[in-house]
């Protein structure tokens, strides 16, 4: 059995500040996971931000090399040697959504053109109907029409219209695999349950696997079938989703829950955090030597040496 | 009450000719609002309802087609007063930063990619400031500090931060100079829960402490709740209600406001929350009446031919609904009584 996508041991180091310099950061350490290709599911990553959420995916996506370890995509890897038919292929079954909609589309392109364009080149077709015909459905899709965008321009819409454009493009080559950065994270509570419910139904009523990076814990704990929680690079717990955010044991995924604002405080200004938990997160995060561990109800959380 | 912002009767409209034949998105449409000093308004309303149209024509970032067809828009800051709408470039250059700072929406747009982040803070800020030299490099990396972000991210380009880096980038950039009047749109978004909330204390703090005004808009509804001293909701480029936070909360006047605070699920929760029925009003040819009839549970003949005013129905709460007095929290809505679950 081949994995749909495996992420083996996989560390990503970027250099800072200016050429120069010897600085350097590891956005992602040591970070391994991997989606069956049998069971479609929604894998949810948490964390810190800056803690390499969006570096991953964009090794996921190919867009970024691993400075170690490896990427396989239905047991092929990923990041190296692909010519360019293999890598339109790819393109075609791992698409990507990302975090800010007002950077994800050219503002000088009209979007229908964009869609387009997406579609002629993965459905390999100059049809003008045939164009159409995928571009209107994957903006059904999502809630809009073709009618709705013809002839606008990015700065022409607002976030959710345009974050919803975003999702559309990325579903018209139907892939199985789906990275959506944070997509609902402009858009209001309507819209936000509307596209939480998409992916939930792309899973369920089309099979595709969704790897949904968010910061909003109740939409994780509401679609999620496993997810991981980083901390400066590093996974400090993973496991199946409503477990671990009903009782999350690392320190730091405590304190995150602990964080979560409340309706039910309304007019209380409650905007203070706990500083004794954030300084234990915070030194764990420095601490050199850790490692994940099993735990009998089969989440993995890090531990360290000496702690 | 002393009022640093007075808007009457704004409508500000997207103008636009395609092939001739014009067209008009009418997404700030009639609103009359005041903002004081020394208080935090939030704004809320779905998606495409003209939050960032309005608050580009206060933060004076207007640009056609948008157009101010109607009304008027007036800041007095200290004795002066400022029509952002008409206000010359150099008048609102002297604003700009120490008096009225503004946080864009996806906010990428005001980091020049070319340039570090170092030199963008000495484009806006030194000036502003009057330091120079390394009293203004300190200043600048102890604000930042206090946004979470370690001094070398000012020898960054922007494409090697996160999301939520830039993001506080601009937030500091717009609120080093402890500015008097700050427009936010959407700051906190990419942000964890974490540093969302460490940030979210940062700009009370310096309102507190400068006694200065803050206007926000945000989609977290748990964010307003705990930020805002007033809330305005919008619907279809209209202010729909307008009150304490809360009684927003707790005892809303528009079935709008009632169906967005009840509206997100809470950890632990995995049932379906009703999503609003029907689609989104078009701001090119709004409905008549009421603009939140065709989607209202509560909506009677009047609503769909009557546009109701916006009245007031208790201290600094005022609503329009023809029905305001039938509205009742919905199932699932906060109480204010339960613990706070998690
Ligand atoms: N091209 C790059 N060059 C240098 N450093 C980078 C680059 N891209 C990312 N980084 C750094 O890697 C770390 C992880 O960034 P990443 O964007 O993956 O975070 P994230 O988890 O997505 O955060 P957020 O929630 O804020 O979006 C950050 O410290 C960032 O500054
Ligand atoms: N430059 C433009 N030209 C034409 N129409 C525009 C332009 N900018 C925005 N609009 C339209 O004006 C309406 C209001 O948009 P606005 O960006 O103010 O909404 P918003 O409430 O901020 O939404 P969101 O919460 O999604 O950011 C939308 O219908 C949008 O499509
Ligand atoms: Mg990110
Ligand atoms: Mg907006």
């Amino acid at each position: 059995m081949t994995d749909l996508l495996e992420i083996r041991n996989v560390w990503k180091r970027f250099p800072m500040g200016g050429l120069l310099s010897r600085a350097h950061i590891d956005a992602v350490q040591d970070a391994s996971f991997s989606l069956t290709a049998d069971k479609p599911e929604i894998f949810t990553i948490i964390g810190e931000s800056g803690s390499g959420k969006t570096t991953l995916a964009r090794m996921i996506l190919g867009l970024e090399q691993p400075s170690e370890g490896e990427i396989l995509f239905k047991g092929q890897s990923v990041s190296r040697n692909m010519n360019r038919e293999k890598r339109l292929e790819f393109m075609s079954q791992v698409q990507p959504v990302f975090q800010n909609p007002f950077e994800a589309f050219n503002p000088l392109k009209r979007i229908d053109r964009y869609l387009a364009s997406t579609a002629r080149q993965f459905l390999k077709t100059s049809d003008r109907a045939k164009i159409d015909a995928a571009m209107d459905d994957a903006l059904q899709k999502v809630g809009l029409s073709l009618k709705e965008i013809a002839g606008r321009y990015p700065h022409e819409l607002s976030g959710g219209q345009l974050q919803r454009c975003a999702i559309a493009r990325a579903l018209i080559p139907n892939p199985p695999l789906l990275i959506a950065d944070e997509p609902v994270s402009m858009v209001d509570a309507s819209l936000r349950m509307a596209i939480v419910n998409l992916l939930r139904s792309l899973r369920d009523d089309f099979g595709v696997s969704v790897i949904y990076i968010t910061h909003d814990l109740a939409t994780a704990y509401y679609i999620s079938d496993r997810l991981i929680i980083m901390q400066k690079g590093r996974i400090v717990e993973m496991g199946d989703a409503r477990v671990v955010l009903s009782d999350p044991e690392h320190p730091y995924s405590r304190l995150l829950k602990a964080s979560v604002l409340s309706s039910e405080d309304a007019g209380q200004g409650k905007l203070a955090t706990n500083p004794d938990m954030v300084a234990e997160a915070n030194r764990l995060a420095t601490m050199p030597s850790s490692r994940l561990q099993e735990r009998p109800d089969g989440r993995l959380v890090r531990t360290y040496e000496g702690a | 009450m002393d009022t640093v912002l007075d808007v009457k009767g704004l409508k500000a409209y997207y103008l636009m000719k395609y092939f001739g034949i014009s067209r008009e998105v009418r997404a700030v449409d009639d609103i009359t609002m005041s903002i004081r000093r020394n208080e935090i308004y939030g704004i809320a309303g779905e998606s495409s309802s003209g939050k960032t149209s309005l608050i580009k024509v206060l933060a004076a970032a207007m640009r056609p087609p948008l157009e101010v067809v109607d009304g008027s828009v007036r800041y007095h800051f200290n004795g002066e007063e400022i029509d952002p709408t008409t206000a010359s470039k150099e008048d609102l250059k002297r604003i700009r930063w120490k008096h009225l700072s503004y946080i864009m929406q996806g906010s990428m747009s005001v980091l020049n990619p070319v340039r570090r982040i170092e030199r963008t803070f000495a484009d806006f800020a030194k000036e502003p400031l009057g330091l120079s030299g390394p009293a203004f490099r300190e200043r600048v990396e102890q604000h930042l500090s206090s946004l979470k972000l370690p001094p070398s991210v000012l020898r960054s380009y922007p494409h090697e931060l996160s999301g939520g880096m830039r993001q506080r980038v601009t937030i500091g950039l717009a609120t080093v100079c402890h500015p008097e009047f700050i427009i936010a749109d959407e700051p906190t978004t990419a942000l964890d829960v974490v540093v969302q909330k460490e940030v979210l204390s940062m700009i009370r703090e310096i309102q507190q402490k400068m006694g200065s005004s803050v206007v926000f808009v945000t989609h977290d509804m748990s964010v307003h709740a705990n930020m805002a001293d007033r809330i305005g909701i919008i619907y279809a480029g209209r202010l729909v209600e307008e009150g304490p936070t809360r009684q927003m909360f707790f005892a809303p006047k528009h079935p709008y406001t009632a169906h967005l605070v009840a509206s997100l699920p809470r950890i632990g929760d995995t049932t379906q929350r009703p999503a609003l029925e029907g689609k989104p009003p078009n701001l090119a040819d709004p409905p008549p009446g009421c603009r939140f009839h065709p989607r209202c549970p509560l909506a009677i003949d009047k609503c769909r031919t009557d546009v109701p005013p916006l009245e007031t129905v208790d201290t600094d709460h005022r609503t329009a609904c023809w029905r305001w007095q039938d509205v009742r929290p919905l199932d699932g809505a906060p109480t204010g009584k339960m613990e706070a679950q998690l």
